[in-house]
């Protein structure tokens, strides 16, 4: 749905050279330097679970997004609709968590909007953050310049962040070692890029998970990317909770993972420069880019099987039994 | 059900890596590649081995295991999945009922896009203005009604004997906490009397049954003694781990090579041969074994679950005087041989074509539990 309005609609009604990749941030140019910018709105329910609230997770996914592009964040924009009569206490906490997140991030908040809707008209607080960062000299990230034999490397666990949500959502009561990742990259993924000049893109595994990731990486580089089902790690209760309620951890949402691709002779050094910060302890090589006439993305089973991780259809929904 | 915490616990045993280590898997392969050879040498003819629930179907797909298996053996998938077996007239009183003023449906998620017989889902009426509730409990579906005073909750009642316990649970709560507007679509299922049907078919082409491990936790073991005594098709319970279903389809097929075939119980760490008699207690207060639709296959006799006399006044066909109305199917949708383990998704001509899990023609491509989308989602 989301997808088809963007190609039909706004892709069409705005169409330039920046948008038209339709990447995690957009390039521009501002004289000899080259900025990356982007936006993001947030309407997450409930507002706070457990690991990050809708504050941390605004402040995060846009640094994220410029992080992906190899930019170093400037500087984010906040602007927040709230419905009429929503709790001042709360808002101060969750502006708290914003703080909190962007001194982590080593950003600031330079600018702002605030509107208060008539009670109904909004639900409860949506926030809008942008940011702009720079693009060092010389580096160039692109999804269309993976090629075959490059390694596909994972910066952690999957679907901690879509599963503490439902879990908070559905009042689940699901008790254990469940909450979201949401974290600002940007620091870990700037170690990577100093390593190694062999990565040759980084994509943030956001809604849909690492399995659309992959996919949508398979088609810009018109390649096969296979990875192995034992090196994809999920914590042992989120992996639980995917199963009670039927969903594949390959397709839940992450707010604080990256995958990244580069030349297989990096990766080993890429691994430990990841690995050198907390968000990046469990990064591992998953898998491999191979040449093949179709883009797909295959799964080696645990058991020595195999199969095909094709693009989500709609969303994931809860199931009988 | 609220608080299902002590799932971590029973989850860390049950989700032991050796249930998915790949030299276990191999061996155990190795050995199918055995059996099956020595089971066709004895009964002339390839092993036709039905899998009955939805979850395994999923399990096998997501597991890559199909391509593995030796020569001689072939998966069916069975009659096992609650939204695709319910009849599409069934479907259109959810729909119908989703529609009136006042009404809010609450229902799993797997309910929200089957279509009706006039191409409507509940997905679809919930943007139109109805009011349809996702609920992961039954439980909150009495929350709801007591959030909503004013509006008459209506529970999809759609699922086999892991389900109905749970749901008889929450109204037998709703009684006690006399709450007057809520009630169930009661449209239960029973797996063995679909077993059964599945038998009576002389030309039946089923070798041996992979039981579903969820349904015999509650049932136990003794309801499918007839398909092993009167049918001879040899019957493992099994579990949902990739070496669970290995090893159970090894154990059929050693029943195949004996000649004497039995009711296994491949997945003894949570099936017992008595089931959960607390859970059928529950069940058969507050539900009594009907007769029931099934999709394309029509009424089979005390194959579902309806209200008891006492807890009647739960009945929202009842309380709203629905009636019944036998639909057709959708046109050119084969989910009914497909249930029946007489075709395969690929043999249906809107396969990947016209029927996808974004725009699903059957049930059996929506259900994450059915056939066509397990093998849609995981290439066959």
């Amino acid at each position: 749905m989301t997808h088809e309005l963007i190609s039909s609609l706004f892709l069409k009604a705005f169409f330039n050279p920046a948008l038209a990749p339709l990447e995690d941030s957009a390039e521009i140019r501002a004289g000899k330097a080259r900025l990356a910018f982007t936006t993001d709105s947030y309407v997450v329910d409930p507002l706070e679970f457990p690991g990050a609230d809708i504050g941390r997770i605004s402040v995060c996914g846009t640094v994220n997004d410029l992080a992906v592009k190899g930019a170093k964040p400037l500087a984010i924009s906040a602007a927040f609709i709230i419905e009429e009569g929503f709790p001042l206490a709360l808002l101060k906490k969750l502006t708290g968590s914003m703080r909190k997140a962007a001194r982590e991030a080593g950003v600031l908040i330079v600018t702002g909007d605030t509107k208060v809707v008539e009670k109904g008209k909004a639900d409860k607080l949506f926030i809008n953050t942008s940011g702009v960062g720079l693009i060092p000299v010389g580096l160039k990230l692109s999804s269309s310049f993976i090629r075959p034999g490059d390694s596909v490397i994972l910066s952690g666990r999957l679907a901690d962040h879509g599963v503490a949500v439902m879990n908070a959502r559905g009042r689940l009561g699901l008790s254990g070692d469940i909450r979201s990742d949401a974290a600002p990259l940007n620091a870990m993924i700037a170690r990577a890029l100093k390593v190694s000049s062999k990565i040759r893109a980084i994509r943030d595994i956001t809604r849909g998970g690492l399995g659309t990731v992959l996919n949508e990486a398979a088609l810009a580089c018109h390649a096969a990317i296979e990875i192995n089902e034992t090196e994809v790690p999920v914590k042992p209760a989120v992996e639980s909770a995917c199963r009670l309620l039927g969903l594949d951890p390959l397709y839940v949402a992450n707010e604080g993972k990256a995958v990244l691709f580069a030349g297989a002779s990096d990766s080993a050094k890429i691994v430990s420069a990841l690995r050198a910060g907390k968000y990046g302890r469990e990064a591992r090589v998953i898998g491999r880019v191979v040449k093949a006439k179709t883009p797909q993305v295959r799964l080696n089973t645990t058991i020595g099987g195999a199969r095909l991780i094709t693009m989500l259809e709609g969303e994931q929904l809860p199931r009988i039994c | 059900m609220k608080n299902i915490s002590n799932c971590r616990i029973k989850f860390s045993r049950f989700n032991s890596p050796l249930w998915r280590d790949k030299a276990l898997a191999a061996s155990a392969l190795k050995e199918m590649e055995r059996l099956a050879a020595k089971a066709v040498a004895k009964t002339g003819r390839n092993a036709a081995l039905m899998e009955v629930c939805g979850s395994h179907t999923m399990a096998i797909a997501a597991s890559g295991m199909r391509r593995l298996f030796p020569k001689g053996l072939k998966m069916l998938s069975g009659p096992g999945c609650p939204v695709c077996v319910t009849a599409q007239g069934d479907i259109d009183l959810i729909l119908e009922l989703a529609a009136k003023p006042g009404v809010i449906i609450a229902t799993f998620g797997d309910m929200l896009k089957v279509k009706g017989s006039d191409g409507m889902d509940l997905h679809s009426l919930r943007e139109k203005g109805a009011r349809v509730s996702v609920v992961y409990s039954p439980l909150d579906a009495v929350e709801l009604a007591k959030e909503n005073p004013g509006q008459q909750v209506v529970f999809a009642g759609v699922g086999f004997e892991t389900t109905a316990p749970v749901i008889a649970g929450t109204v037998m709560r709703a009684r006690a906490e006399k709450i007057k507007n809520f009630s169930v679509i009661p449209l239960f299922k029973l797996v063995p009397p679909a077993l059964e049907l599945l038998l009576k078919d002389p030309g039946h082409n089923i070798s041996g049954f992979m039981l579903p491990g969820h349904v015999s936790a509650i049932i136990g073991l003794a309801p499918y003694r007839f398909v092993a005594d009167k049918y001879h098709v040899p019957c493992v319970v099994t579990g949902f781990e990739p070496l669970d279903i290995l090893t159970g389809i090894n154990m059929l097929l050693r029943q195949i090579i004996s000649g004497g075939p039995e009711v296994e119980d491949e997945y003894s760490r949570a099936v017992k041969a008595e089931g959960n008699p607390r859970a059928l207690e529950i069940m058969r207060q507050v539900f009594a074994v009907t007769g029931a639709r099934w999709r394309s296959i029509g009424l089979i006799r005390k194959s579902g679950l309806g209200f008891t006399e006492a807890f009647s006044g739960f009945d929202a066909v009842k309380r709203f005087k629905l009636s019944y109305h036998a639909a057709p199917e959708p046109k050119g949708c084969i989910c009914g041989s497909i249930l029946l383990g007489k075709a395969l998704p690929a043999d249906c001509k809107l396969f990947a074509r016209v029927c996808a899990p974004s725009n699903a023609v059957g049930p059996c491509m929506v259900s994450s539990e059915g056939a066509c989308a397990a093998w849609f989602k995981y290439g066959g």
